[in-house]
């Protein structure tokens, strides 16, 4: 027995790993663990890999490209801030898919090199080219757009459907003319000029899906090209044959297919809807009238010290965090002022919108930095009831979520998006830096409640001159 | 089909199914290392990058394939770095879920 036979003993050993790691991920108390688990079936499958014959003749530059991906990973990924996480995800998402479409582009050479193309390999080659191609540069406007490279807002112009719908349509075709070809024995153009049209193709496509979707849907999108970088993974698999990238490929094709189901629930919209739906645009000139100023109704302004006073008095205090905290770098501060409200005997609590900061989860992972105990953080079912007993409910960059427009108004865009009850408190605190409207584009009416005030300033400034003036009067 | 490709279908189906069962009960709190966790996991690719990394003689061949392998690694190492990083956040507290 030589060592190459054992290579798929160590594959099958990868795949399971995989399958326990993402076990692991499922609960708090095995997650660390889990993710060590599948790092270490990842390198004995790579290690595995080296011994491979096809592999032999390439040595110096898979060693090199290791160096060179292994370095830019570890960096990016260490000195990455906790609050740019979301389009951290996007870019090596990206990065897979690419590389995805790489092997197929590869692949297909070696197959046209070999003498000819067969149906089953070509169309498998296909789909991890397309695939893989829509997900590379889709994450890369997904990273653009949350980076804010590219405007977060929806990107949308007149006829954007049939150019869309252009470009899948001559994706399609030019892949049936390949697949025809693939059958007859022979291909009517070059082949390899095919394909690089087509390579074209699906990354204008990936642009095309990803821009006319506004910045509150990036969650949504992440996860979909997540999940689809998976699917291409798993026809590469195909394609060589590999059973291991079959297995990983299709584990993440269907995890990512749940998240992605999960997120659009907790925004009560269907994924058609997000992908091809009018949200983010700019609202129609009527419901923006509506919202703002035209009934009398003014926005309340309040100091620091007001807000410490009104604090101070409460008995049951819930924050609602959001993206401005993150973004400010707010939460140990946010942390100091719990820590004194408590010592007051003040009850603090957390409400979490499931979608709050950017990624379903984000928010705990912010507060948890900040050593806030988990048994204070509450999904948005439960703390929705507690609203009305709450003395103050304090808004810290958040905004959309907490809009009532999502109840009350069936011509918002974010309509019958679940939010949590803020208007319900007695009290409504927002710290905002400004009445820019959110990452929806869209007014809140929160703002205009006559029980709401509003203390402008820096999530991170704001909190802490209210803690000073809290301890100023204790 | 040839024999080989018929067990590969049936891999593939199979997993869709292990992967619907072993991730369809996760907390939401652990929604992001979960995505980010899978995310490094089809960096799985980097076989595939490697196995075909000298297939096209040529300079362009190897630019291809050397990109290929520099993708995939980034996605493995980033992933799971960036994974580690989130979860080390939790590590600490105690584990009691918010229920």
């Amino acid at each position: 027995m030589t060592v190459a036979t054992l290579i798929p003993v160590a594959y099958l050993i990868a795949a399971v790993t995989f399958i326990l790691g993402l076990k692991g991920l499922s609960s708090p108390t095995t997650a660390v663990l889990g993710n060590r688990i599948a790092a270490t079936g990842m390198l004995v499958a790579v290690i595995a890999t080296f011994f491979a014959a096809d592999v032999q003749g390439g040595i110096p530059v898979i060693l090199a490209g290791i160096a060179v991906g292994g370095i830019a990973g570890f960096v990016g990924a260490r000195v990455v801030k906790m609050t740019a996480m979301p389009q951290m995800v996007a870019l090596f998402n990206g990065a897979g898919g690419g590389a995805a479409a790489l092997v197929a582009i590869l692949e297909f050479s070696r197959q046209i090199d070999a003498g000819a193309l067969e149906f089953g390999a070509t169309l498998a080659t296909l789909l991890a080219l397309i695939i893989g191609g829509v997900s590379f540069s889709g994450s890369a406007v997904a990273f653009g757009k949350l980076q804010g490279i590219i405007t977060p807002k929806a990107f949308r112009y007149s006829g954007q459907q049939l150019v869309t719908g252009g470009i899948a349509a001559a994706t399609a075709l030019l892949s049936l003319v390949l697949l025809a070809g693939a059958v007859a024995g022979s291909v009517p153009v070059e082949p390899m000029l095919l394909i690089a049209v087509i390579t074209l193709l699906a990354l204008a496509f990936g642009v095309a899906l990803v821009m006319p979707i506004g910045g509150a849907d990036m969650p949504v999108v992440i996860s979909l090209l997540n999940a689809y970088t998976g699917l291409a993974v798993a026809m590469a698999g195909f394609t060589l044959n590999n059973q291991l990238l079959i297995v990983a490929g299709t584990l993440v094709g269907a995890s990512g297919t749940i998240l992605t189901r999960l997120m659009s629930k907790a925004m009560n919209r269907s994924l058609g809807n997000v992908l091809f739906g009018a949200f983010g645009a700019a609202p129609a000139g009527g419901g923006a009238a509506a919202t703002a100023g035209d009934d009398g109704r003014s926005i309340r302004s309040i100091s620091a010290e007001d807000a410490a006073i009104l604090l101070g008095y409460a008995q049951n205090v819930i924050v609602v965090p959001g993206y401005g905290l993150a973004v400010a770098q707010a939460q140990h501060n946010v942390r100091e002022l719990a820590d004194l409200l408590e010592s007051k005997g003040i009850t603090v609590r957390y409400a979490i919108h499931p979608v709050a900061g950017r990624m379903p989860g984000h928010m705990n992972v912010l507060l948890a930095e900040a050593n806030i105990p988990y048994d204070k953080l509450f999904d948005m079912e439960q703390i929705n009831p507690e609203f009305p007993r709450a003395d103050v409910a304090l808004v810290i960059g958040a905004n959309d979520v907490t809009n009532p427009a999502a109840r009350s108004n069936p011509g918002s865009p974010i309509y019958g998006m679940p939010i949590l009850d803020v208007d319900k408190a007695q009290n409504i605190i927002v710290i905002k830096r400004s009445m820019k409207p959110g990452f929806a584009g869209i007014d809140n009416d929160l703002y205009l409640d006559p029980k709401t005030a509003m203390l402008f300033g820096d999530a991170k400034e704001a909190v802490g001159k209210v803690v000073q003036e809290l301890k100023r009067a204790a | 089909m040839s024999n080989e490709s018929i067990v590969a279908v049936y891999v593939f189906v199979l997993a869709v199914f292990v992967g619907f069962e072993v991730i369809s009960k996760v907390p939401s709190t652990l929604h992001t290392p979960l995505m980010s966790g899978a995310n490094a996991i089809h960096g799985i690719v980097i076989v595939g990058a490697m196995l075909v990394a000298s297939a096209i003689p040529g300079p362009i061949g190897t630019v291809l394939g050397f990109l290929a392998v520099v993708l995939g690694t980034a996605n493995v190492v980033g992933g799971f770095v960036v994974t580690d990083r989130m979860l080390a956040m939790f590590k600490q507290r105690p584990t009691r879920k918010p229920q």
